[in-house]
């Protein structure tokens, strides 16, 4: 391999896309190590607490698009106090002071202040996109400056993010051609809709917001025009609230659709969701809300062929419910939908019989998320667990990488999940199992294990403990509500000491420090850069 | 740790009281506070019955017969706040709408009233309590001609500032566009319609 000079290599290198396997061919030898590492330009980092910017930057001179997650999962679900930590500022700080080209930056569950975005939108030239996915931290504020200094944006994508000041002025900060922009998806006003898409006609991403016009007024009707010039878009997503009547002004646009999200649209009743999808023959992304009924799935599964991805998100969360989706609804997707490979499902009930029909008819799901809506709940016509369907959906879908499991389980499963899941990436565990059996099975059976998240379940140190080295092998593990010991996190912490043990104390429950006194919350991940220096004081690193 | 080995040994007693009724319908509140734990962590000592009973049927049951389990558990379902917050003020018609107060003033009359629109299914609901409140009657409603049959119109005024007659748009964009009401009377009131 020392025939060819480095440019031969890193050519071959551009070909090898995927950071998997770019880390890959960066383990050969010091050679590739170093043409990789100089030549690469994406850099993905799961967990902004595994290395510190300066490594980053030492490796990576040529870095243009930087991807970092700050917050484990579960806080997405209010189980992380809100100061834990993930902060952009001192990632941006370093890349600002460094000779870095910063094109693209991608953060997940972290905070990011006005101050952060502000530096970012000034430090770097040639910035082309930024995506904020469940952040936090910022306002309009922050985004005007983006809008504002950053010249060659082609892509602003919020989403779900926890912004202060819902007011649009910012948006006017945009220059007033954005030939650019490409992509602009959050919560749009329609009045500034219209202006938007006047300047950015070549759009292919869009977002609104809040979609209630009087169908008659002369807003309406010149949006109604705009959108026909707007040939481009392919994703549509937004209408928190939304008029039904104002739907057909998108009609035109559906066919060429590949990618709806209409998750936030509570306004529109299943008849009125069916008709708008019956146009989106096109559609390989939908997300909405489980009022689409069984039925309104069953025309979903008999008009978008191509589709590959759905989320269906609960519409009534708190309530007994009136049933809204069921096991019917996901047979009928399974079996009209050939190319499905990502699922998110929530429903009011699932039984073994369905989801044997589903693995059979779709075994090559990727990510297979099911969320019952009631813990514990048993398969309704039988009244066993869930094993057994879980099971059959693990042994058919040879390529699962990502799974959350509900309703009732026992031990069972989780030997399943050993035994078959040889891909598995990420296991999200809840009210289940019943003994420290269950973790082992997976801990010991899935090789390719890296995220996993369990709260709720009996388990305990001795599942935690047999094998401590399998953590290094892992980006992260949740537990919380489980039976680990503080005892069991100190042995642990003690073992290994490029892991990160953290014990999130919320109420001084651990003054006392007994060794046998149960850890409510639990996080750990393996770190080149041990303990953080930023954790909050009910953060305890081990 | 005390006080959760005593609240076990109390649902103990009662798992094996003599009763009528299902298992699991009594003290709801208790049970659907700790159902979810105890299920999954049955104590050494009452681990068979109580953890077993539980879960198959206890469980079952009070899953059923209670649903404030659901609300008790932080974090669950998993959805993330900004979706729980978007949903919650739509989660039906009535619940979006209740509470549009707006205020209603008639011609000639000494004090305006207020109204909560949400209470209303539709126009002639509205109608009738605006005749009743104010003892009045109001005419027949045509597209073209407006209320014929009596002197007085019932009008509102939109978003936009502009005093509209009440019934020429569907009954949901009317009540997200309607600021206040006011019932006109006489040659005012003539004088929307399209001549008398």
């Amino acid at each position: 391999m020392n025939y060819f000079p480095d440019e031969v290599l890193e050519h071959v290198f551009d070909f090898v896309a995927s950071h998997r396997d770019r880390n890959a061919v960066s383990l050969v030898c010091r050679l590739w190590h170093r043409v990789e590492r100089l030549s690469r330009q994406r850099v993905f980092v799961g967990n902004c607490y595994a290395l510190s910017p300066e490594i980053l930057i030492a490796r990576f001179p040529g870095l243009k698009s930087l991807t970092l997650k700050g917050k484990p999962h579960f806080a997405d679900f209010n189980l992380v106090p809100h100061d834990w930590g993930g902060y952009v500022q001192p990632w941006i700080e370093a890349l600002s002071n460094s000779r870095i080209g910063l094109e693209e930056l991608r953060l997940k569950r972290m905070v990011v202040s006005d101050e952060s975005l502000e530096l970012l939108s000034r430090s770097f030239a040639n910035f082309k996109s930024l995506v904020l996915v469940s952040c936090e931290g910022f306002t309009t504020v922050g985004l005007a400056a983006i809008a504002a200094n950053c010249r060659f944006l082609r892509e602003l994508d919020l989403q779900e993010n926890e912004i202060d000041d819902h007011s649009g002025h910012w948006l006017s900060c945009f220059p007033d051609s954005c030939t650019s922009l490409i992509s602009l998806n959050f919560a749009l006003p329609l009045e500034t809709l219209q202006n938007i898409l006047m300047r950015a006609p070549q759009l292919v991403d869009l977002g609104t917001g809040s979609y209630i016009h009087d169908p008659d007024s002369e807003t309406y009707n010149k949006l109604k025009h705009t959108i026909l010039k707007c040939k481009s878009i392919r994703n549509l997503s937004g209408f928190l609230e939304v008029a039904p009547r104002c739907l057909p002004a998108i009609y035109p646009i559906c066919l060429n659709l590949t990618s709806l999200n209409l998750s936030y649209a509570a306004g529109i009743h299943g008849s009125e969701l069916v008709k708008l999808i019956r146009r989106c023959a096109k559609l390989q992304r939908l997300w909405i809300l489980d009022c689409i009924g069984d039925k309104g799935l069953e025309v979903v599964a008999s008009t978008c062929k191509e589709l590959q991805e759905l989320r269906v998100f609960p519409s009534d969360v708190l309530g007994v419910g009136h049933a809204a989706v069921t096991e019917n609804g996901l047979v009928a997707i399974s079996a009209g939908c050939p190319k499905l490979h990502s699922l998110l499902y929530f429903c009011q009930q699932m039984t073994n019989a369905a989801l044997i029909v589903v693995a059979k008819n779709c075994p090559n799901f990727i990510r297979f998320r099911l969320c019952i809506l009631e813990p514990t709940k048993p398969d309704p016509v039988t009244m066993q667990p869930l094993d057994d369907g879980f099971g059959a959906i693990v042994q058919s879908c040879k390529h699962l990488r990502r799974l959350s499991l509900s309703g009732l389980l026992t031990d069972r499963v989780f030997l399943y999940i050993g035994m078959y899941a040889e891909q598995l990436e990420m296991l999200s565990v809840a009210f289940a199992g019943d003994s420290d059996k269950g973790m082992l099975y997976v801990l010991n059976g899935c090789k390719k294990l890296r995220k996993l998240e369990i709260r709720d379940c009996p388990y305990g140190d001795k599942a935690l403990l047999t094998d401590v080295g399998k953590y290094e092998t892992m980006r992260s593990l949740w537990m919380s509500s489980c039976e680990v010991t503080l005892g069991g996190c100190k042995t642990l912490a003690k073992e290994m000491p490029r892991l990160n043990v953290e014990i999130i104390n919320e109420h001084d429950q651990m003054e006392i420090g007994s060794e046998e006194q149960r850890v409510e919350k639990m996080y750990l991940y393996r770190t080149l850069v041990g303990p953080r220096k930023d954790a909050p004081e009910f953060v305890w690193t081990l | 740790m005390e006080s959760k080995v005593a609240y076990d040994n109390d649902l103990n007693l009662k798992a094996t009281e003599l009763r009528l009724g299902l298992p699991g319908t009594d003290d709801r509140e208790e049970q659907t506070l700790f159902s979810a734990r105890n299920n999954k962590r049955p104590l050494p000592d009452t681990s068979k019955e109580c953890g077993s009973k539980k879960k198959s049927d206890a469980q079952h049951v009070d899953n059923e017969t209670a649903p404030p389990t659901k609300a008790q558990i932080v974090g669950w379902p998993p959805i993330r706040s900004y979706r729980k917050n978007n949903l919650q003020p739509k989660k039906s018609d009535q619940a979006e709408v209740a509470g549009i107060y707006v205020k209603v003033s008639m011609d000639g009359a000494p004090y305006l009233r207020k109204i909560d629109l949400g209470i209303y299914q539709g126009y002639p609901e509205l109608l009738k309590a605006l005749e009743s409140m104010f003892k009045f009657t109001i005419g027949e409603y045509s597209e073209r001609e407006g209320y014929k049959g009596s002197e007085y119109a019932p009008t509102y005024e939109d978003k936009d500032g502009d005093w509209m007659l009440v019934g020429d748009v569907p009954w949901d964009m009317f009540m997200s566009s309607c600021k206040r009401l006011r019932i006109m009377k006489g040659s005012e009131a003539r004088g929307l319609g399209c001549g008398v």
